[in-house]
């Protein structure tokens, strides 16, 4: 039975693709057109033309799992792509520049001055209790004064349509390759709607990155030494490390690879000795860097990391201590970091937050607590979380004692209706929910990708997308609908 | 070049090459079993020796027939040189240097381990094996294809080819050794058509027996075979080409003197010591010296780049 699109249910929700049953966005109706005409073979080809393209080009995600160790599973992806029109991305863009350069000030203040703070705009105690301040970064200005070069910002949409930044993700944000991936496959499998829609390019991220990174280099020298810092093959976001290092042409290096001699440079092993390194793009959190500092059990890293990155001689991005805006109580203070630094009205909204933190806001929470998304401050991979709505009453008064116990650690916000998009469901096409992360480079100038990961709970009526709880993905198309 | 990385093409060289080889050690002994008389026993214990050892195998099986060694060869436990545990391998290696190698090798390399994984059982039965090993030889084939003509012929290059030349070189001598052990006593007289045969399985492993026929265009004759299979240079899968490949990419690296030395020795070993008329015994311990010579060579190759 072909795909009807009558049949579509968009329930309470916004839905990126059809706007009522049987009647798709103007942007999408050539999609829904196209998806319609196809046969249920033909559905099924197109669905396996993807898994084996996926499977062969061995792009996966490696899951923890209690009763297997840790496995390769191949990257769930939903053929049907998701559409935003160019007009709308350019606003979103323009909103996601402004906050990542907001933040970068807001992190070099935190690290010198701390004008913010001593201007009561941002409370003391929230930086002497936060666990991804790093004391050993205070005095530090790296080049350009940016700390988070690599910015993966997650979006949502409610019900009304509206916009909204659920977090941002300045540590070690993953998720890039498989928008690159999501886009050659789709090549591979729907080449035939790649004609119908002026579909922007994502291809040049990986030069921006290389371009970016050697911007950094302490040495001005035309071909400065780059290199992936991987925590290794077992880790979830290997296949990400390697095909940044590969699409790049740098080293991709572990721990182990890389030395910090008495000169406080950082150099790596090779087949001649001894190699200076200049830019290091790390994908090891920041605990593990430099067991000097740091974790002094983690083998990870490299002894000396830090030394030799305060001589500045040495780039890091992220920087160390970039972490500290990665809180979910300093992300509530996104808006007033914005009109502080830069003056500016917030062009992207936060979803409204509860700071546990403050008494009332924390009554509130407790009182409330059925209704809310509970988050931890500083997990991610949606670990630690409670979702009220899907909690049974047992586990709200759990969290209830965990609040008590931690304010400080703890922020809420209202359950919102994420919007959907038709997702391949057997031979039909069912919502399901999703959320966007775009990913933002800072150097001289900011960079947007075009679009970004899209991910989707592939289980109806789940609101968890995180690929280490087993979500899937789709290709994000933005398309120029005035070119066309 | 990371120091690490050097080793993972070098390994990755070897484990690709070492599945090649064990498959088409298969399927020769497969072939030579049909065209012998049921009257002559030929074992399948010989190819546990090849790859493995039979400490091993016996571990887990109790007689070395057809069905156990082939097992064992292709999937088994406790053997970490059957096919697809060498693939299992080569795609660790091929992952964690996935920057270096050209995406076309990684994307066959981690095909063959899917297909050879999920189709090893294919092989256990015999209207199906020639078709596995042969998809197993040809993938290894074509990988070898594809990076002689996309990946730059830099230092990583060379790792890799010293990695499938090394290999290379070591298996012949397997094979050799095992073979030449287990085929009939040596006589003076008129040799036995089953022997002949049985040279022909060890010119056919190696894929050397057309190459042979065109070369001496003689009858099958041990020494003769011995001589093209150890001494011929121009033919890839001899020791002496596999040890001068070795010593070519060698020279394209820094500081390669003293494993050229060694590489040398071996070479001088071999041109020296006359071996396609030595009798059973002093060719079984000539071998030997020149699997100790293999391994001085590795050894300094590690203790200097990796």
């Amino acid at each position: 039975m072909p795909i009807d699109w009558n049949k579509y249910d968009t329930g309470p929700f916004h839905d990126e693709l059809v706007e009522t049953s049987g009647r798709p966005r103007g942007y999408a109706k050539e999609l829904c057109k196209f998806i319609q005409n196809l046969s249920d073979v033909e559905l099924q080809e197109y669905k396996a033309g993807a898994d084996s393209a996926i499977k062969v080009m061995g792009i996966t995600f490696r899951v923890y799992n209690d009763e297997e160790g840790s496995i390769d599973r191949a990257w769930p992806f939903d053929i049907v792509p998701r559409l935003i029109e160019l007009k709308e991305w350019q606003q979103i863009e323009k909103g996601l520049k402004q906050r990542v350069k907001a933040l970068n000030m807001f992190i070099n203040d935190l690290y010198n001055e701390q004008n913010i703070v001593k201007d009561g705009i941002f409370p003391e105690a929230l930086l002497t209790h936060s666990k991804n301040f790093l004391p050993q970064c205070k005095g530090v200005t790296p080049p350009l004064g940016i700390w988070a070069h690599i910015c993966g910002s997650d979006l949502v949409r409610d019900q009304h349509g509206t916009v909204y930044v659920l977090e941002d993700n300045l540590r070690v944000p993953s998720g890039v390759s498989y928008m690159l991936e999501n886009r050659q496959v789709m090549k591979r499998v729907f080449p035939e709607m790649f004609k119908q829609y002026d579909i922007l390019p994502v291809d040049n991220y990986p030069s921006d990155l290389y371009d970016m990174l050697a911007a950094l280099s302490p040495r001005n020298i035309p071909e400065p030494e780059i290199v992936v810092l991987t925590p290794g093959i077992y880790n979830s976001a290997y296949f990400e490390h390697a095909y940044l290092a590969q699409q790049m042409g740098a080293e991709l290096v572990v721990g182990d690879d890389l030395v910090v001699e008495d000169d406080n440079c950082v150099y790596m092993r090779t087949i001649n000795g001894l190699s200076r390194v200049d830019v290091i793009y790390r994908r090891i959190d920041d605990a593990f860097i430099d067991p000097e500092v740091f974790n002094p059990e983690s083998t990870l890293g490299v002894p000396g990391l830090m030394r030799a990155w305060k001589s500045g001689n040495v780039a890091l991005a992220n920087a160390p201590g970039s972490g500290v805006a990665d809180d979910k109580v300093v992300y509530s203070y996104v808006p007033q970091i914005i009109e502080y630094y830069l003056n500016e009205t917030p062009l992207l909204s936060n979803v409204p937050t509860y700071r546990c933190v403050n008494p009332d806001e924390k009554e509130y929470v407790l009182a409330n607590i059925e209704k809310m998304v509970v988050k931890p401050a500083n997990e991610s991979g949606g670990y630690g979380m409670l979702i009220g709505p899907h909690a049974s009453a047992k586990e709200h008064e759990a969290f209830r004692q965990l609040i008590k116990d931690d304010p400080r650690n703890y922020v809420a916000q209202p359950m919102l209706l994420l919007s959907t998009a038709p997702t391949m469901v057997g031979n039909t096409v069912e919502g399901r929910h999703l959320d966007l992360r775009p990913f933002i480079l800072s150097s001289q100038e900011v960079k947007v990708t075009m679009g970004g990961l899209t991910r989707v709970a592939m289980i109806k009526g789940s609101t968890v997308v995180n690929s280490s709880q087993g979500g899937g993905s789709k290709d994000t198309w933005i398309v120029d609908m005035e070119g066309s | 070049m990371l120091s690490r990385v050097a080793s993972n093409l070098c390994w990755l060289g070897r484990y690709l090459e070492r599945a090649e080889n064990t498959a088409r050690l298969i399927n020769v002994n497969s072939n030579l079993l049909l065209d012998l008389p049921k009257s002559i026993v030929l074992g399948w214990e010989p190819l546990v020796d090849i790859v493995s050892d039979r400490t091993a195998f016996y571990a887990i099986y109790d007689v070395a027939d057809e069905h156990n060694v082939l097992r064992f060869l292709l999937h088994g436990p406790n053997n970490p040189s059957s096919i697809v545990s060498s693939l299992e391998f080569a795609r660790e290696n091929a992952r964690t240097i996935r920057e270096i190698i050209p995406r076309e090798v990684w994307e066959q390399i981690n095909e063959l381990y899917l297909y050879g994984h999920e189709n090893y059982s294919k092989a256990l039965v015999r209207r199906s094996r020639y078709e596995f090993l042969t998809e197993v030889i040809e993938s290894v084939q074509k990988i070898t294809g594809i990076l002689a003509g996309t990946m730059t012929q830099d230092e990583g290059y060379h790792f890799l080819k010293i990695g499938r030349n090394l290999e290379r070189a070591d298996m012949t001598t397997r094979i050799i050794d095992v073979r030449s052990a287990s085929l009939l006593p040596e006589t003076e007289t008129e040799q036995s058509a089953f022997e002949n045969l049985q040279w022909m399985s060890v010119l056919k492993s190696l894929t050397a027996y057309q190459m042979y026929r065109r070369e001496m265009r003689l009858r099958i004759r041990r020494p003769d075979v011995l001589k093209f299979l150890l001494l011929e240079e121009r033919f890839p899968r001899s020791l002496l080409h596999a040890l001068q490949e070795v010593g070519r990419c060698v020279q394209t690296l820094p500081n390669y003197a003293e494993t050229k030395t060694e590489i040398e020795r071996v070479e001088k070993m071999l041109m020296d010591a006359n071996p396609q008329s030595l009798i059973q015994d002093k060719l079984h311990h000539f071998i030997d010296d020149v699997q100790l010579g293999i391994n001085h060579v590795f050894n300094k190759l590690e203790e200097t780049y990796f």
